[in-house]
């Protein structure tokens, strides 16, 4: 006989993986205590303070709404119309993801000129995070019971209807996930803000270490990062419907989405889609295109790009190892055993995500040098950042791959005298592996971009794809960069490509 | 082969009392349907025999260990009871092999295990397929070979038959039933099904609102149900009001002789239940009959069922097993005489639900 607990192994598995992931964040928290009150009320309760957070807020919310519809129209053209090149979209669509938002930035302002202020980095934060929505949006339009609409349409309501009463519906959960992804991705940007010189927090953190003489003032900021992140958490969690529970009934072989007739507005719509890839895709492919050959003809230079992109893909690989690994019993837990202590952690996982890699890189190396001393200077404390930014898209593909395997399965295959870490490795993790592929893919891709971090935490003298970019765009050598953003592009294009096919917008049947 | 038995079994979600007190002994090999309408309980319980469910109270016991009680439970992977779940719910990414494979050792798949239960359940050479190129009914089987491959000594089937057709339903019972039979497994059938656990049961547990209201052989049920209820839920019911004098009844179809053996009388007024097969057709005003109107007529290829009503307004209902050769119409006037005994319950009682009769 065995006490009846819910699943102890795996709630402790959960919360070992969180409190990994959080110690960069519970660092913070030590080192701003060691300040005192004074000294941060000081800090915190000024005009500059109360505008920064008014523009971080304002960007955030102009860039979440932006990209809200540009990614729900641009899946929904792509899934449940006939737009002409429906295939072709479907993947273009999503590779603006691989492009960071400071390479974005940087072609931007090097191109137009006078570039710069809040509305220039609304675009461009815009431009390169809508794919978070249209990813998860363009998954959840594939996978909706077409049953569901085709009675929605006997009953009497009309394919538009239809489209916004039952299907846009039944994506809410992909939407607002997607639109958190934005919304934190926005608070906690440094590349593009700093480039197009908008003045919101993460650029205030930043100036104030690099001015070198307030690390306190730098730190308290950050936690002000941190209290917005946890209201825009809160604010999500608010309006998520309590044990919605999206997971196909019954059998049978799920069948092809209908597809709605634009009739007049097909070409049009397809005009408004070339643009949108255009702006997205186009000006940062025909800008690093030019400046590349630019840039190559330097002698020596293709060795050290080949060195730079070994030392990203090792430094990526061993990050989204790190981050599968610890997301997957937060993952499990979630769909699993929903409850409070998995909504708590799902929550926390959020919260060092949304901090600026600056943020937890410092902290991360105040850590190694004080705590964690063998680590610091080595490739895992690097990892270990990589993990506490990026465990929620981990955790949220984990979780929805789960949600792939019902639980039913699961209990017919203890029934059938296997133990919980067997079924786990042969029902569980085989049908959830797409999914969790999926995760792995986008925490592999968010590592090869992610820069301040990087910069702070990799080992002296591991130049990697990005810090590489970095020292060559910061002494204006734009000629000299571009070929390491034009090789970090493609090489993030990869995984980006195979992401945006496997939700199987453009394939046949619908599958 | 073991012994299943539960003894006060509790299960509530929130405010819902799913099982309030079940007493349930399932006897080592045999196979008892636990017949109820939805809601009464019957999945719940399933569910806590295989293990997926904690109890609130009570104990359930195999071959006399206790596998759950109140806060402990042995949980599902060492129970030894294997579950046909209501789909079929096959591992969508294995193949028939992997699927009917998946709770055997290295030494049972060695020993051919997988073809055997599959040549049980009629899928010789199924192996290799995927459960997607199946039908409902092949799904259904590869299930229970599933289950019966570890060789449990208890099956559990929740309503395994219900996504498949009449004709392909008879069918794959018919192999489901010997393929345990051959397994000499302990077995519990959850339906709602009255004429699905008449036929496949040993024994019927017939469950409303959290508990067995009655168990016991299917032609006991059927012939002495232990109140309204189950009567009307077994089967098809005739009701007739009447007055007991000595072992007859005195009502509107006639003298009718009470069940032998039947314990006491209630006191009050009383009515009596008669099933419609024992209620046979004359011709009109034949001697020793009384006579009827056809008001409806159900007609199922095998027997026909004729709703009548009596010159004193009482509806009655008549099975005629030769339909074709006798069609009386809707209107006709036919003269009815009483087979067999009829047993006696106090008329006030809940009349319980109307079901339609089996066609099976």
């Amino acid at each position: 006989m065995r006490r009846f607990l819910p699943r102890p192994t795996l709630a402790a598995a959960a919360t070992f993986s969180v409190g990994i992931a959080l110690i960069p964040l519970a660092y913070l928290g030590v080192r701003v205590g060691e300040a005192g009150w004074a000294r941060i009320t000081d800090e915190l309760i000024t005009a500059r303070t109360g505008a920064l957070v008014v523009r971080s807020v304002a960007l955030a919310a102009v860039v979440t709404a932006a990209c809200t519809v540009l990614g729900v129209v641009l899946a929904f053209l792509v899934t449940r119309t006939d737009v002409p090149a429906r295939r072709l979209f479907g993947v273009l669509a999503a590779l603006p993801l691989a492009v960071p938002s400071y390479v974005a930035a940087f072609v931007w302002v090097s191109t137009v000129d006078g570039f710069e202020g809040f509305w220039a980095a609304a675009l461009v934060l815009t431009l390169v995070s809508y794919p978070y929505v249209y990813l998860p949006v363009t998954a959840a339009l594939t996978g909706v019971d077409p049953a569901q609409e085709e009675v929605s349409r006997s009953l009497g309501r009309g394919p538009w209807r239809t489209a916004g009463g039952v299907t846009l519906r039944q994506v809410r959960p992909a939407v607002a996930a997607g639109a958190l992804l934005v919304a934190l991705y926005v608070l906690s940007d440094f590349g593009a803000v700093s480039i197009v010189r908008v003045d919101v927090l993460t650029r205030a953190v930043f100036t104030s270490i690099n001015l070198g003489f307030d690390r306190t003032g730098a730190l308290v900021l950050a936690t002000v990062l941190v209290a917005l992140t946890a209201v825009v958490l809160l604010a999500e969690q608010l309006t998520r419907r309590r044990g919605a529970r999206y997971a196909r009934v019954g059998g049978g072989a799920p069948r092809p989405p209908t597809r709605l007739r634009l009739g007049a507005l097909r070409w049009p719509a397809a005009l408004a889609f070339t643009g949108v890839i255009a702006t997205a895709l186009g000006v940062p492919a025909a800008s690093l295109l030019r400046r590349s050959l630019e840039g190559v003809s330097r002698p020596g230079s293709i060795a050290e790009l080949a060195t730079a992109a070994r030392n990203s893909l090792g430094v990526a690989l061993l990050g989204t190892a790190l981050t599968v690994l610890l997301a997957l019993p937060v993952g499990l837990l979630t769909t699993r055993v929903p409850g409070r202590l998995a909504v708590a952690l799902d929550r926390l996982t959020y919260l060092s995500h949304a901090l600026p890699g600056l943020v937890i890189g410092l902290s991360l190396v105040f850590f190694g040098i004080n705590v964690a001393y063998p680590l610091y200077q080595s490739v895992w404390l690097l990892a270990l950042a990589y993990a506490a930014l990026f465990l929620p898209l981990a955790v949220a593909a984990v979780g929805s791959a789960v949600a792939q395997a019902p639980p039913g399965l699961e209990e017919v295959a203890r029934s059938l005298g296997r133990r919980r870490s067997y079924v786990l490795r042969t029902v569980t993790v085989p049908l959830a592996a797409p999914g969790i592929g999926a995760g792995a893919a986008l925490v592999f891709l968010t590592c090869m971009k992610e820069l301040p971090a990087t910069l702070l935490l990799r080992p002296t003298r591991l130049d990697t794809l990005a810090t590489e970019l970095w020292t060559q765009t910061s002494v204006a050598a734009y000629a000299a960069a571009a070929p390491y953003a034009a090789l970090l592009v493609l090489i993030a294009a990869l995984p980006t490509w195979w992401l945006s096919a496997r939700t199987g917008v453009p394939t046949r049947g619908g599958g | 082969m073991a012994e299943l038995s539960l003894a006060d079994v509790r299960k509530a979600y929130g405010r819902v009392q799913a099982l309030d007190g079940v007493n349930l002994i399932v006897r080592s090999g045999a196979l008892v349907a636990v017949l109820g309408p939805s809601g009464s309980g019957k999945t719940t319980l399933l569910r806590c025999i295989a293990g997926f469910e904690a109890l609130d109270a009570g104990e359930i016991r195999v071959d006399g260990h206790r596998v759950a009680t109140r806060g402990a439970a042995v949980p599902p992977e060492r129970r030894r009871i294997a579950v046909v779940p209501q789909e079929g719910a096959l591992f969508p990414h294995l193949s028939v092999l992997g699927n009917v494979a998946y709770g055997l050792d290295r030494a049972a798949r060695r020993a051919g295990r997988v073809a055997a239960v599959l040549d049980l359940v009629g899928l010789a050479g199924f192996q290799d397929r995927m459960p997607y190129h199946l039908s409902g009914g092949q799904q259904q089987r590869v299930a229970v070979a599933r289950a019966l491959a570890p060789r449990p000594p208890v099956v559990l089937l929740d309503e395994p038959f219900n996504a498949l057709d009449a004709a392909l339903r008879a069918e794959v019972r018919r192999d489901v039933w010997q393929a345990l039979r051959a397994d000499r497994a302990t077995a519990v059938l959850v339906t709602h099904d009255q004429a699905e656990a008449l036929s496949m049961a040993d024994e019927v547990a017939v469950m409303r609102d959290g508990r067995i209201v009655q168990s016991g052989p299917p032609e006991l049920l059927y012939a002495s149900p232990a109140d309204p209820w189950v009567a009307g839920f077994v089967g098809e019911a005739v009701w007739l009001p009447a007055a007991i004098d000595g072992d007859l009844a005195r009502t509107p179809l006639g003298a009718v002789r009470l069940t032998p053996g039947d314990g006491s009388l209630p006191s009050g007024p009383t009515r009596v239940l008669l099933r419609p097969e024992q209620i046979a057709l004359a011709p009109p005003g034949a001697p020793g009959t009384v006579s009827a109107t056809v008001a409806r007529r159900d007609f199922y290829g095998h027997d026909a069922v004729l709703a009548l009503r009596l010159g004193d307004g009482t509806p009655v209902a008549a099975r005629i097993f030769d339909p074709a050769a006798v069609p009386p119409a809707v209107g006709d006037q036919v003269g009815l005489r009483v087979h067999g005994t009829g047993r006696v319950f106090p008329r006030s009682a809940d009349p319980g639900p109307t079901r339609p009769p089996a066609s099976a």
